[in-house]
């Protein structure tokens, strides 16, 4: 039983891990920033989503598991938040640009 | 060459790395954002090290002060180029490399030069840790065998926030420090202060009751607190409050002030300046805690507001 466990924690944190790395190359890769939030809510959401159920078969007790999981609820909440917030201010600023860029010359 | 050594070697390089960055980085912002992370290794680096209430601290303060350190940038972004163009002449350059040298070599001789073992005090401290009842040394060490130092420790918070009070123009004196927050409410941050103040405060509140036998405590527990506080204004749900109000200021005080009370009565009723009554010695801690918890909450969040800028009258 133990062993399976001990199976369960290395193929999903190996798979959290693999997130992490693949949310990390896009995040360096990919070429503007509404792909690049894409690249690293999978870290975070995934990532760490499969880390905490690898985890969760060595947390030893039950408040241990809990507070596992109620921590990757908080990073979801707060990756979902910022993320949000960063693309209505890169919206807003591509708006702002692309209104600056249909007027005729700076007003003298 | 174990793993757990290959790790700790990657984090050292990894906290070097963003130092050098946090020092290079071209913009201000940039360079903040360095900052903020290396803060959030060097406390895994406490955590690698054991010193898990260190790391706690750390995080808190390092997370505090990036906040502050951004508000700064954001500040200084109008006269950044200005600032850019005055280069330092080759002299000047020359001789804060040499001072920088000589300081980090006299850190590498101090620690180098270390006897081996290192003088502790932790024996004694754990020895004696029934004393107060608690099993968490750090803070034993914080609310009783050290109290002095965190006694002038508050008292240092509250003279930095009458430090930047001060800073306030006389027409200013009394009014909401910072700007008000717009924000929509019915937007992505106000959802999250909504939903995430709470289980902050519950969490706060955890972290210090869990200080005694665990890590954590009042500051941590305070620092929390601050943060919920400050996403709560900045979600524009809450105006921050005028610092002339009076009941702001007791709690203010609140903490310190118990502190030297239940000190005061140590040396008049016990031995010494902060010894506890044996009996008592746990209540009295934590009355002082909770006390402390408050103060450091406000005092924190209103260091993050600044001086007032909006007049007392509308």
């Amino acid at each position: 039983m133990s062993r399976l466990l001990d199976i369960v924690t290395i193929v999903s944190v190996s798979g959290g891990a693999f997130f992490f790395l693949a949310g990390s190359v896009g995040l360096l890769r990919f070429p503007d920033t509404l792909t690049r939030l894409h690249a690293l809510t999978k870290a975070d959401n995934l990532g760490l989503g499969l880390v905490v159920i690898g985890l969760l078969p060595q947390a030893g007790s039950l408040r241990a598991g809990l507070e596992l999981i109620c921590i990757w609820l908080l990073v979801l909440l707060s990756g979902a938040t910022i993320s949000q917030l960063i693309a209505h201010t890169v919206r807003a600023t591509d708006r702002r640009e692309s209104s600056a860029a249909h007027m005729p010359g700076p007003p003298l | 060459m174990s793993f757990q050594t290959a790790l700790e070697l990657v984090l050292a390089a990894v906290v070097l790395g963003v130092a050098i960055w946090a020092i290079a980085a071209p913009e201000t912002s940039a360079a903040v954002v360095s900052y903020v992370a290396y803060g959030l290794l060097l406390a895994l680096i406490w955590v690698a090290l054991d010193a898990v209430d260190v790391a706690l601290a750390e995080a808190a303060i390092g997370g505090l002060g990036g906040v502050l350190l951004l508000g700064a940038a954001a500040r200084l972004r109008a006269t950044e180029a200005q600032a850019k163009a005055e280069r330092p002449g080759p002299a000047v350059c020359v001789a804060a490399a040499m001072l920088s040298a000589l300081v980090a070599a006299a850190i590498a001789a101090a620690v180098l030069l270390l006897p081996v073992p290192a003088p502790t005090l932790a024996p004694a401290a754990a020895a004696n840790a029934a004393a107060t009842g608690m099993a968490n040394p750090v803070t034993n060490v914080l609310m009783a065998f050290r109290a002095m130092d965190t006694v002038l420790e508050k008292v240092v918070l509250l003279l930095a926030l009458v430090g930047i009070w001060s800073l306030a123009p006389d027409n200013r004196w009394g009014g909401n420090p910072g700007l008000r927050h717009q924000a929509d409410p019915r937007g992505v941050l106000a959802f999250l202060a909504r939903l995430l103040a709470p289980v902050g405060i519950v969490v706060g509140v955890y972290m210090l009751w869990n200080g005694a036998d665990h890590p954590g405590g009042a500051f941590q527990g305070g620092t929390i607190l601050a943060a919920m506080w400050l996403l709560v204004t900045m979600a524009g749900l809450m105006d921050t409050p005028r610092i002339s109000s009076r009941r702001l200021r007791l709690v203010l005080v609140a903490g310190p002030a118990i502190f030297l009370t239940v000190g005061l009565g140590g040396l008049w009723f016990g031995a010494a300046f902060l010894a506890y009554p044996q009996a008592y010695a746990k209540p009295l801690i934590l009355g002082i805690e909770v006390a402390m918890t408050l103060t450091i909450a406000v005092t924190l969040g209103l260091l993050l507001a600044g001086a007032p800028e909006r007049s007392a009258e509308p």
